[in-house]
């Protein structure tokens, strides 16, 4: 059967600097796929709600 | 047009290949983080460098990842530039903030590397101040862009400017070579193969796989939301015209 290493958590005296640079590590690849995300969600609604709000636009003749 | 650029002239087969390319490329950098973390915290320590050594497995991930997004931005922006491709603007735009992202990631993993090993959070020399100088043009590139309100000549300008900011690459890279550096000497591209041992070579790998997996991924995402944004432009622009 092949070995699989299991995860030491254990890193001592270096936990004050270990420990932040996985933290802010992992913060900034989440803020990278939210803000991906939620930019791409907004321009996609915009797009999307462009064809409807034109025609209406142009045929009603109270539009302003 | 070069070879293999096609697709960047072309937004319809791009949004075709993007909308299912983004998400398989997210899934396996989820799965490349799990396997690279879970065998990154199962190192053993090293016998200088004791538990810091785990640290370098998201700097250098990172540290990679900063020169190779400038790279991409860099080829994207001469597209732009000469052959006018209609994706190419939107492509170096959509990179530039996730660049930036990775490296002040580096930046600052590479100081709470430093602390311990070195006695400093940082030091002016070659390696680091290249590195902050990439972040500075990311900045810059990003300030150009929103500074102009033609949209053209922003990203002509901006064009410019990453392709200026190209000559700091090679600078940063054999930075270690040509100067007398606190920063350790190339160890992974070097002849004769790499200087670490193969416990951490496989999860340093995985984890830069799964780096570059993920920023596959958000920049197909951010180059869609840019073909959006412009179509929204668009439209807004034709009801108005209405």
């Amino acid at each position: 059967m092949s070995h699989i290493p299991l995860p030491n958590l254990e890193v001592g005296r270096y936990a004050a600097f270990v420990w932040p640079a996985y933290a802010l590590s992992a913060l900034a690849l989440l803020w990278m796929l939210a803000d991906s995300l939620l930019r791409a969600r907004r321009w996609r609604r915009e797009a999307e709600a462009g064809p409807q709000a034109a025609p209406v636009a142009s045929t009603d003749p109270t539009a302003q | 047009m070069i070879p293999g650029t096609k697709f960047l002239a072309n937004p319809a087969r791009f949004m075709a290949v993007s909308r299912w390319l983004a998400p398989v490329l997210g899934a396996l950098a989820a799965v490349l983080l799990a396997v690279g973390l879970w065998l990154g915290m199962a190192v053993p320590d090293d016998y200088q460098q004791g538990a810091t050594v785990r640290i370098m497995f998201v700097h250098l991930p990172a540290a990679f990842m900063s020169m190779i997004v400038y790279a991409l931005l860099a080829i994207a922006s001469f597209l732009g530039l000469v052959f006018r491709h209609a994706l190419a603007d939107a492509a170096a735009k959509s990179a530039a903030p996730l660049g930036a992202a990775f490296t002040a990631l580096a930046l600052i993993t590479g100081s709470l590397w430093g602390r311990p090993m070195w006695g400093t959070w940082w030091v002016w020399d070659a390696r680091l101040t290249s590195e902050l100088v990439l972040l500075l043009i990311y900045l810059g590139y990003m300030a150009l862009h929103a500074a102009l309100d033609d949209e053209t000549k922003a990203a002509r300008a901006a064009a410019i400017l990453a392709l200026v900011g190209l000559a700091n690459l090679p600078v940063i890279h054999f930075s270690v070579t040509w100067w007398n550096s606190l920063h350790q000497g190339e160890s992974i591209f070097v002849k004769g193969g790499p200087k670490l041992s193969a416990v951490y070579l496989w999860p340093l790998g995985i984890m830069f796989l799964a780096y570059l997996a993920l920023f596959g991924s958000l920049w197909l995402v951010r180059i869609r939301g840019e073909v959006w944004r412009k179509r929204a432009g668009a439209r807004a622009m034709a009801r108005a015209m209405a």
